[in-house]
């Protein structure tokens, strides 16, 4: 746990314009491809919030992962994270990766997202409607306004405790050290 | 004074830009049945991209991508007068239409070796789809401005505006149909909007040219683009609608040109570059080639 800095004034207006701009990378690898469409048209419409999506990873400021990781894939998404530019955030949404869904017990997905990524904000649910994934987000966003979205310091502080998780599972590892 | 009017204009301008950005977002919410964001949405999104904490680089022409565009599109605002006040004229010569026409294109042969440095495919499939563009909605563009230049008899923009003074029905819209069809045409190009916007199709290739680019990069890449694209809008007021006397009168009639591509980009969907080319070298520069021979003749 980072403990409370006392901020200046710029750095509430920083986290101001963060928290009122969120612009999404969806990594949907599981069933979460599905609520998002919703989100994101007329009926739910995320925009409102300021909530778009952005096309490549340099843009991004969310990482959303909608579902199960195999271990493939969670290679492509630990280099799609490090490639964001911080202030950087990551949402899990659904149970898969929270504690492994419904695919607790297989061979080739991780279980805990935590472990490999800094996770800012947990959506739960198998899957989560769309009112809940924006509820996440508008939490995320009173979570950046207080200054308390920390995760991608924690990452910097703590690489090489995330890399042991990751290479323990990724056997053939080839990514570059830190390719941000 | 000339020079604190020079860079109020521009600040004004791009304050101006940014607000029709945002709700150009609002409108276009409201036709497919959203709420929208609020109309200073884009405001909050330049001032957040210029606060991120890190920003990649990936070599000199990289760094220096944006600012070419902001050197193109500030250049190309400084030739455009504004109003028709002493003020706001600017540094306007004899010929500065051909010039305007050179520096429209910069910003985007820079930005071309700067995606070109980022080494991103997508980066380069998007430059490649933006020139190719270039070169198909100039043709139009320029044979409606030819027009222009032989009815006023001169290749200056001050001279172009002097001589549709005297009511709307001298506005070269009306006086010349056959130059503004093709020109306000060549404007659903330039602006990039849904039809020809070719070069960043986020669907199809990542946002493009912008792949590679984040933080304050980005940003500065927003803050041209709204300086730009409202800086082509004063330049179609002054050729096609006569001009402003005041700055306030300049704002509305930007805003009601800026209101014909944002519903043609509602409405239809994209072309393919192919399809893009067909179309600007057909209709519109066969109409513009007849208003070339018409006015010959005359």
């Amino acid at each position: 746990m980072i403990e409370k800095k006392k901020r200046n004034i710029f750095q509430i207006i920083d986290d101001w314009a963060s928290a009122r701009s969120l612009w999404l990378l969806m990594y949907c690898t599981g069933c979460g491809a599905i609520e998002l469409p919703p989100t994101m048209t007329s009926r739910y419409d995320m925009e409102r919030f300021g909530i778009a999506p952005a096309g490549t990873p340099r843009q991004a400021d969310i990482l959303l992962i909608t579902g199960y990781l195999s271990i493939k894939t969670l290679k492509r998404v630990i280099r799609a994270y490090e490639q964001m530019q911080s202030p950087k955030y990551v949402i899990g949404l659904g149970s898969c990766t929270i504690n492994g869904g419904m695919y607790w017990d297989s061979y080739n997905t991780i279980k805990m997202l935590d472990l490999y990524l800094p996770v800012d904000i947990w959506i739960a649910g198998c899957m989560p409607r769309p009112e809940s994934v924006i509820g996440g987000l508008n939490k995320l966003s009173d979570i950046i306004k207080a200054g308390e979205a920390n995760g991608w310091k924690k990452y910097n502080e703590n690489l090489k405790w995330y890399r042991a998780n990751q290479k323990k599972v990724i056997k053939k590892w080839d990514l570059p050290e830190f390719n941000y | 004074m000339n020079i604190v009017w020079t860079v109020l204009g521009i600040i004004g301008v791009y304050i101006y830009g940014v607000f029709l950005m945002g709700l150009g977002r609002k409108i276009s919410a409201r036709v497919q049945l959203r709420y929208g964001p609020p109309v200073y949405q884009n405001y909050i999104d330049i001032l957040k991209l210029w606060t991120k904490k890190t920003n990649i680089s990936h070599g000199i022409m990289f760094d220096l991508g944006p600012v070419f565009l902001l050197t193109g599109s500030i250049g190309t605002l400084l030739l455009i007068p504004i109003a028709a006040t002493e003020q706001l004229m600017y540094f306007g010569f004899s010929g500065d239409i051909i010039v305007i026409m050179y520096l429209m294109v910069f910003g985007s042969l820079g930005f071309a070796l700067a995606a070109s440095q980022g080494a991103n495919p997508f980066g380069i499939m998007g430059i490649s789809r933006a020139l190719t563009l270039l070169a198909a909605y100039e043709l139009p563009f320029i044979l409606g401005i030819v027009i222009l230049m032989m009815d006023a008899n001169s290749a200056s923009l001050s001279n172009i505006i002097s001589h549709q003074a005297g009511g709307y029905m001298n506005w070269y819209i009306f006086k010349q149909p056959l130059a503004a069809i093709p020109a306000f045409i060549a404007l659903l190009g330039m602006m990039g909007k849904q039809p020809f916007d070719i070069p960043i199709a986020p669907q199809e290739i990542a946002t493009g040219p912008m792949a590679e680019f984040g933080g304050k990069y980005l940003g500065m890449m927003m803050s041209s683009h709204a300086i730009f694209m409202t800086a082509k809008y004063i330049l179609f007021v002054n050729l096609f609608l006569g001009g402003a006397g005041n700055p306030i009168n300049m704002i509305f009639k930007v805003f009601l040109i800026w209101l014909f591509p944002l519903f043609v980009g509602l409405v239809y969907p994209r072309f393919k570059t192919s399809q893009a080319v067909r179309f600007f070298w057909g209709v519109p520069s066969l109409i513009g080639l007849i208003g070339l021979i018409i006015h010959w003749l005359r």
